[in-house]
């Protein structure tokens, strides 16, 4: 794949998934802490999202800081928007915001489970995952 | 290696007049949480607040400097 295909690839992920999580591994084996959590913030609320491991290969991640302007992974998109990375993720699930922009309701003890850094079982389709193999 | 109070400094001399603490969360110089009050980031939304705060420091992000963790808000409070 040429970067030009991954910069295409990564654009219609973004285009085409509501809500498109960009991450280290994957929500069920996320590969670092800042993606655990964000993955977390996002199965805690029960959305469908889709999810890409750039890992795999490391011009992935490069054409998506180029696209995006911010410089480190995790990110989330929504609506073909960027939200943010774990930190603006966490603050907006902490303060409802992530689900009102989402749609989903609100947990009990949200805080609490955005603190966790495993990430549970997505409960979302992960039709992406690893594509870029 | 970075530390914490090159960073502090850093981000001080780039919002001029802003209160900024930085950690070192892991103690080994990578992983750092930095919190930054600014009237500079008056009216701004969240990402573009904490793009200024990445753009101090440039492709140094992701790389030397692995995470930087960062918590922004204007002296008035959180917008």
């Amino acid at each position: 794949m040429t970067n030009t295909e991954i910069r295409e690839f990564i654009g219609n992920a973004i285009e085409e998934n509501r809500v498109m999580l960009f991450m280290k591994g994957s929500p069920e084996q996320p590969a670092c802490g800042f993606s655990a959590r964000t993955a977390a913030c996002l199965n805690a609320l029960g959305v469908r999202y889709a999810a890409l491991d750039i890992l795999p290969d490391q011009r992935i991640r490069e054409e998506l800081s180029g696209l995006s302007g911010w410089p480190t992974i995790p990110q989330l998109f929504v609506e073909g928007e960027l939200v943010g990375g774990a930190d603006i993720v966490t603050e907006m699930y902490e303060s409802g915001e992530l689900a009102s922009l989402l749609g989903a309701e609100q947990p009990e003890q949200a805080a609490e489970v955005a603190a966790q850094s495993e990430a549970p079982v997505s409960k979302g389709p992960v039709p992406l995952e690893n594509r870029l193999d | 290696m970075p530390t914490s109070d090159e960073l502090q400094q850093r981000i001080k001399a780039a919002f001029p007049g802003s209160l900024v603490t930085v950690e070192d969360l892991t103690g080994g110089g990578d992983h750092f949480r930095a919190e930054v009050v600014s009237d500079r980031f008056d009216g701004l939304s969240r990402i573009q607040q904490h793009k200024l705060v990445y753009d101090v420091f440039g492709a140094e992000v992701g790389g030397p400097i692995h995470a930087l963790s960062i918590k922004t808000s204007t002296p008035g409070g959180t917008p």
